[in-house]
């Protein structure tokens, strides 16, 4: 179990605990947080579940991204260098205290 | 006009399936679909890309279930609709009037709507400015490349369609292609051409940029663009192109007076009719307790649609549920040899 803080593109934060196991995609649409919108489900094919890591010690130590990640990203709305696509970032107790910020919209 | 029993609106692997039941029960379908080509997302998103949970087959790509699927159908010689849209449904006297954006009309009992997660459309800049200039001087697709000639133009994205429109126009216009990053998802060998470009002079690369903004006295002038780190650069342009894939857009679905939830169509999971009388919703598009977003449901669904279609289409006829195994009626419609 993880303790994951979402924050919307207008500041609105939320907190979930989500279950290990599940993505951190999944923890934003079960709980009813907006600004992920994830049309594929966690396929990893529409990029619409991109979020941002502000915090570099968080980003450096989630799992890297696998092929294909980043290629989604690229179709992403306003993608950087710490974007992920939260889908990929599965939760396990190392993910307790994450916070994601999500972008101004998912395209 | 065109008069069927069933229209049904997306071509992937649900409303395949749900043509092929229709056929089976003797109805007639007629099948739109946004994209140019059958298959859905199956055919879109992931046709290379193997799927393991079709019952009875271990393992088989986007593509393959799709070209099964069109066997399956063969033997109904439905008429697909392609690089068409729904736009509008108006019931009059307990008939849908289906209008399609290319400006085809049916009039049918039932439409069912297997539109996953909508429509596929070309994802666009962010940047409202280039709106003003969408379709004139800022495209997502090109229908006629030699407007570009003698021309500035400056290509934004990193896969194939990017990649290959930089090296199809380099000898045509002269060429900006701008990526966010230096690695591409392009395939290898127009990568290395594009890098081979850019070593010549005949194209201008530059990654790890994005676009700010677009500016322009009535017709456009000039495209800026960013760095992360927020440093910009304006270049000259008389086209901008943007190559970022494709995105669903649930887009006209939404205005028809059906019941939504969030992007999805609440159905009962007897016939997965919606609160419209006639209207059918199954596969990703459709939701009710426990839903499942997976291809086999969509083919359940679709067979019970099919069967809930039945009842308007043939009012005065009592539907018999037979066996594909032992039905000599259904034989003849597959057109199989008894």
């Amino acid at each position: 179990m993880a303790k994951i803080k979402y924050i919307e593109f207008n500041g609105t934060e939320h907190e979930a605990d989500v279950a290990n196991g599940l993505s951190v995609m999944e923890g934003a649409i079960q709980n009813d947080i907006p600004g992920i919108d994830a049309d594929c489900g966690g396929g990893m094919s529409c990029a619409t579940c991109h979020v941002y890591i502000n915090d570099d010690e968080w980003f450096k130590k989630l799992p890297e991204k696998e092929m294909g990640e980043d290629d989604m990203l690229d179709q992403a709305f306003e993608p950087k260098s710490n974007s992920r696509l939260s889908c990929q970032l599965i939760v396990s107790d190392d993910l307790d205290g994450l916070t994601v910020h999500m972008p101004e919209k998912q395209v | 006009m065109i008069k069927t029993d069933v229209v049904i609106i997306g071509a992937g692997p649900t409303g395949l399936f749900c043509a092929h039941q229709l056929g089976i029960i003797g109805l007639k379908c007629e099948i739109v679909d946004n994209l140019d080509r059958i298959g859905g997302q199956c055919i879109e998103l992931y046709p290379d890309k193997p799927i393991y949970d079709i019952p009875a087959v271990p393992e088989c790509t986007g593509e393959e279930l799709t070209n099964n699927l069109i066997e399956q159908i063969k033997p109904f010689n439905f008429n697909f609709h392609l690089s068409d849209r729904v736009q509008q449904l108006k019931n009059e006297n307990n008939k849908w009037l289906v209008k399609t954006l290319n400006g085809k009309e049916f009039e049918t009992p039932n439409v069912v709507i297997a539109g996953g997660v909508g429509s596929f459309e070309p994802r666009k800049f962010p940047t409202k400015s280039a709106e003003k200039y969408d379709g004139k001087s800022v495209l997502y697709s090109i229908k006629d490349k030699t407007i570009f000639k003698d021309k500035s133009v400056v290509i934004f994205g990193g896969g194939d369609s990017a990649l290959d429109w930089a090296i199809e126009l380099s000898n045509l216009s002269k060429v900006t292609l701008v990526h966010r990053r230096d690695e591409f998802r392009g395939a290898p060998a127009s990568v290395q051409k594009i890098k081979e470009l850019s070593d010549n002079k005949t194209i201008d690369l530059i990654t790890k940029h994005s676009i700010k903004d677009v500016k322009g006295n009535g017709s456009l002038e000039s495209v800026e663009i960013k760095s992360e780190t927020g440093e910009s650069k304006v270049l000259k342009a008389d086209y901008v192109l943007g190559f970022f894939g494709l995105i669903m857009q649930l887009g006209p679905i939404a205005e028809w007076g059906l019941n939504l939830d969030k992007k999805t169509i609440p159905v009962n999971t007897e016939n997965f009719e919606t609160n419209k009388k006639g209207i059918f919703a199954i596969g990703d598009i459709c939701t009710y307790p426990g839903k499942l977003k997976l291809i086999l449901s969509g083919f359940h669904e679709g067979a019970l649609a099919a069967r809930g279609c039945f009842k308007y289409a043939r009012p005065d006829e009592k539907y018999r549920f037979e066996f594909t195994t032992a039905s000599s009626t259904i034989k003849d419609r597959l057109g199989v040899k008894k």
